[in-house]
């Protein structure tokens, strides 16, 4: 039985932020991780422009995790490599997680859970992709995986549906170990990635993104052979008669990420349909006390400077975390914002510096973001534009307000503000 | 008689175009039409149970290609010359259960199957009910082997280590007022066999499955319900036949036969030319053209699509039972529209529809389908929904016209067993139609003057690869103690060790791909459908193997998941 005060699941970018900070704080700290080595999906992601805000320098995912691991390693920490947590309890006082790793099956007491369990893809499956069940249909963070960490070539010529982020970089980097990528189709009728992964990664390879298509159908039985595409109409259906057949071998698909809870679900935590992430107070501790959650586990971040962040939040207060009454002010979304962090505010915790994270519902140019205490303005931060894939962060003062259970705290999103 | 009546019947509905005629002891309708659905429904007019004889399907469809048999690419002569005493064709639940009763005989037992491992075409793609028989007539085969079959379940899943769930079935009418009719119904059902079938009233129901349709006033109940991993039985009962001296040979496709005095003397591979003694005919939706081959085609199989999804295990904490919503509509397709079950992994199975085909192995899914099943099962459970699907899959039945199981000898080749037709309840009565055909095997070879004794080795039991995630935390402990790798987590969704992946690679049967190891200890089963574990999964394999990741194949030798190295893998190599 090890005992410590927090323990960290997950090694990756907001575990590994997590426990150091929690460990700069004064914790014991124990993190769990999966793999053989710290990183979490950041040893795959080895394409630059990672650490531009937090070190003002491009680096490779294995750079980045690097500086942290080394942070980490230097804190002396307790990390258990090639561990798994199969049950999470909660006692009277603290948590009971039962692990499994090659010497078996062991139990770890913590006073406090920071969960940082990051995201998965959504599968072929998920958005409804139908025809036959050949090879050569992966997601593009598999496909990642097949390259980068196996030096393995998963296609030569593919088809990529959805714009989002992996998918982009996969187009480039497919592209520059010599395989075809015939176009980047994308259901929406704007990209789902960021800006300068469109730029960086299509334009500047004259891959085409096509916007408002998707792939109906999937065809080969062994390998596959060609998928359909369609011309979708504004409620996303395909339009009949709009068909056409693209020979590939491959199907990359990047349609999306979801946060993995399955041990907050386990612990009965809430999660927001919004953000598909446990609810959190502005300490990023979710429904059930002393469980904290950070990085792509809370939401999926645009970028990992701000899953580094949470993660160290996240860390932070998990550290200094004590059992004691507390209430909440519950904080509600009005116009065009599609989800927004933290869900509530604790109100005997210090809000004095609260970092609040949302995006945008679509595209919105010239615009405020206005923020309603019982109905009355109290803040307002204008935008030139504001685009779904790309997460706003600011920085709030609540201590100025007088909040109780019954405030009511809104944010809303208002359009044509100039 | 009845011929006339259905030339008849079928001069109105399609002119002269088709006709039906006695001919060599079978039914047999030609002629030419370009809808497949007319040609069905041509068949099915020709239907004469009485009669004793079978419907073949000699219509020319001219609508369309039927898609010639697909093969697999292995070219050799591994099997040129073998003597076998009995070859099983087809690797399906009939034809694994069959090879294992026939392990209990000191005779030189085959099976071929055409496919990269067992179970790839209607047994791996079904949902797995072991059904009551409550949806069946009296006088049929398949109602005489489901009463038996059903009741050897558990036997046979202890035998063979495989799990099995008696959860029991519902069939709810919102209907309350039908109650006395379904107790008439129920009465009749117990009085021809099916002997647990009971009428219970909505509000029991909601006691005990409180997420089915609120508005259930009555339903019917069968506790004899089950259900059971479908590929898991089959891959089982092959194991257990290997274990006990048979032998099962996969990428092994029957391209002809030859025949001399009414007897099959030569059985053409692409591995070789087999010469058995006996034949048995267990090719599902082939199992015609087996028959063709062997010159004793008597019926015909008519190919049915249906497709099954799977939920997330969240939702399947919903229901612990198989259920389904009856409505007063007649139905007129052979099957009872699919339900909602809860599977022996804790997932849910809804499904399936039924779709009639002209193409035998096409698997395609579409979302037609699913869009139908859901429509009706939300009404078994309003809380179902389309966005706790993980996978779907599509499964061709293999139905003859008169929807029965032909088991039988051939009509005019004596060493061939057919075994066909078999479609739902097939996994249900597979049990016992094996023990039947294996009787009817030995009886033939000692009748043709084989002395054939027990095989005093054989063991009814095999161990399957131990389950660690649903061990006991001290249990499991002494599993990771005496072997580390199972204390190594592959795949995060189901809980899969490195250690029951290795296991899976170490089987009587080996299935070295990544679908293989998939259908034996479920890796890539999940939520995330594989997408964290296969990487993993293509490497433990290629290690185990010795061979580079890009020889990993998803299932057939053509499935190529990666085409080798990268420029970087290449220059780090």
């Amino acid at each position: 039985m090890l005992n410590c005060d927090v323990v960290v699941i997950g090694g990756g970018p907001a575990g590994l932020a997590a426990a150091i900070s929690a460990k700069k704080n004064g914790a014991e700290v124990a993190l769990i991780e999966r793999e053989a080595r710290l990183g979490g999906i950041l040893k795959q992601c080895i394409h630059d422009g990672f650490g531009l805000v937090r070190f003002g320098e491009k680096l490779s995912g294995p750079e980045y995790a690097e500086r942290f691991i080394d942070e980490f390693k230097k804190e002396n920490i307790t990390a258990l490599l090639l561990t798994f947590v199969t049950r999470i309890v909660k006692k009277e006082k603290g948590f009971e997680l039962t692990v499994v790793n090659t010497d078996g099956v062991n139990q770890i007491e913590a006073k406090a859970v920071v969960l940082a369990t990051g995201c998965r893809e959504r599968t072929a499956k998920q958005v409804s992709i139908h025809g036959t069940r050949p090879a050569g249909v992966f997601t593009a963070g598999t496909a990642q995986h097949y390259t980068n960490l196996l030096g393995q070539m998963p296609t030569k010529k593919c088809v990529i549906l959805g714009s989002g982020d992996i998918g982009l970089i996969m187009a480039r980097r497919l592209t520059l170990e010599g395989a075809k990528v015939v176009g980047v189709y994308e259901v929406m009728p704007t990209p789902s990635g960021l800006t300068r992964n469109i730029h960086q990664c299509l334009h500047d390879y004259d891959i085409p993104l096509y916007l408002s298509h998707t792939v109906t159908k999937v065809f080969g039985h062994d390998r596959l052979t060609a998928v359909e595409i369609s011309k979708v109409d504004e409620k996303l259906r395909p339009i009949k008669g709009t068909e056409e057949i693209i020979e590939c071998d491959s199907l990359i698909l990047s349609v999306g990420l979801i946060p993995e809870n399955e041990i907050a679900e386990e612990l009965g935590v809430r999660i927001d349909s919004r953000t598909k992430g446990p609810v959190c107070d502005g300490q990023l501790m979710t429904s059930v006390d002393g469980v904290f959650s950070c990085g792509n586990a809370l939401h999926v971040n645009d970028l990992v400077d701000y899953v580094s962040e949470s993660g160290e939040e996240a860390g932070k207060n998990a550290a200094a975390y004590a059992d004691r009454k507390r209430s909440y002010a519950e904080i509600t979304l009005g116009d065009n914002i599609s989800y927004l962090v933290p869900q509530r505010l604790e109100l005997g915790a210090d809000n004095s510096k609260t970092t609040v994270y949302f995006r945008s519902r679509k595209v919105l140019n010239g615009c405020s973001l206005s923020l309603k205490i019982n109905g009355e303005e109290v803040f307002r931060k204008k935008y030139a534009f504001l685009r779904p894939p790309e997460m706003e962060r600011l920085v709030l003062d609540f201590s100025k307000y007088e909040l109780t259970e019954s405030s009511k705290i809104e944010f809303s999103i208002e359009e044509g503000v100039k | 008689m009845k011929i006339e009546k259905a030339n008849k019947e079928l001069k109105k509905l399609y002119g002269s175009r088709v006709r039906a005629g006695v001919k060599d002891g079978a039914i047999v309708v030609s002629g030419e039409l370009d809808n497949w659905d007319d040609i069905v429904n041509a068949c099915t007019i020709c239907v004469d149970k009485k009669s004793g004889m079978h419907v073949v399907n000699d219509i020319r469809f001219t609508g369309g290609e039927i898609p010639k048999m697909r093969e697999p690419e292995e070219e050799d002569k591994s099997l040129d010359g073998g003597e076998p005493d009995v070859l099983v064709i087809g690797g399906g639940i009939s034809g694994a259960s069959i090879l294992r009763e026939l392990s209990k005989w000191d005779i030189e037992a085959w099976l071929v199957d055409k496919e990269s491992d067992l179970a790839m075409q209607a047994s791996g793609r079904n949902d797995g009910e072991v059904h009551p028989g409550v949806d069946l007539g009296k006088g049929t085969l398949k109602q005489h082997y489901v009463l038996i079959g059903n009741k050897m379940y558990e036997k046979v899943c202890r035998e063979l280590d495989v799990p099995f769930e008696r959860f029991g079935q519902y069939v709810g009418f919102e209907s309350k007022w039908l109650r006395p009719v379904l107790e008439l119904f129920a009465l009749q059902r117990r009085m021809i066999g099916v002997k647990d079938t009971r009428v219970i009233s909505g509000e029991e129901l909601k006691k005990r499955e409180p997420n089915l349709n609120e508005d259930f006033g009555v339903a019917i109940y069968n506790p004899s319900a089950g259900c059971v991993c479908p590929y898991g039985l089959t891959i089982a009962y092959a194991e257990n036949a290997v274990e006990n001296g048979a032998k099962v040979f996969l990428n092994t496709v029957v391209r002809s036969m030859k025949t001399e005095n009414g007897k099959i003397t030569e059985v053409v591979t692409n591995r070789g030319t087999i010469r058995p003694k006996l034949v048995i005919n267990a090719a599902g939706v082939f199992a015609d053209d087996i028959a063709q081959m062997a010159g004793d085609r008597f019926y015909s199989i008519h190919p049915r699509r249906g497709t099954n999804s799977i939920t997330d295990k969240k939702a399947g904490r919903l229901i612990h039972c198989i259920a389904s919503v009856k409505t007063l509509k007649k139905n007129r397709t052979h099957s009872k529209g699919g339900g909602v079950m809860r599977t022996v992994h804790g997932n849910l199975l809804v499904g399936p529809d039924a779709v009639e085909t002209y193409e035998k192995e096409n698997y395609a899914t579409n979302r037609e389908s699913i869009d139908v099943v859901f429509d009706k099962q939300e009404k078994t459970m309003p809380k179902l929904s389309q966005r706790d699907i993980i996978t779907y899959f599509t499964g061709v039945r293999s139905p003859t016209f008169e929807e029965d199981f032909i088991i039988e000898f051939g009509h005019k080749v004596k060493n061939l067993i057919h075994c066909a037709g078999i479609q739902s309840p097939g996994l249900t009565t597979a049990p016992a139609v094996a023990l039947d055909v294996e009787k009817m095997a030995v009886g033939y070879l000692r009748q043709s003057g084989e002395f054939v004794a027990r095989n005093a080795d054989f063991n009814p039991i095999r161990h399957a690869v131990p389950t660690l995630n649903e061990m006991p935390d001290e249990e499991r402990n002494e599993y990771i103690k005496k072997n580390p790798d199972y204390g190594v987590m592959i795949c995060r969704c189901e809980e899969i060790s490195k250690g029951e992946i290795i296991d899976a690679l170490e089987r009587p049967i080996k299935v070295p791909t990544l679908d293989g190891i998939k259908r034996r200890v479920r890796p890539g089963m999940g939520r995330c459908q594989g997408g964290f574990c296969s990487p993993l999964v293509s490497k433990i394999i290629a290690e185990h193997e010795g061979v580079d990741i890009s020889r990993v194949r998803k299932a057939s030798s053509r499935s190529v998941v990666t085409y080798g190295k990268t420029k970087e893998g290449a220059e780090n190599a």
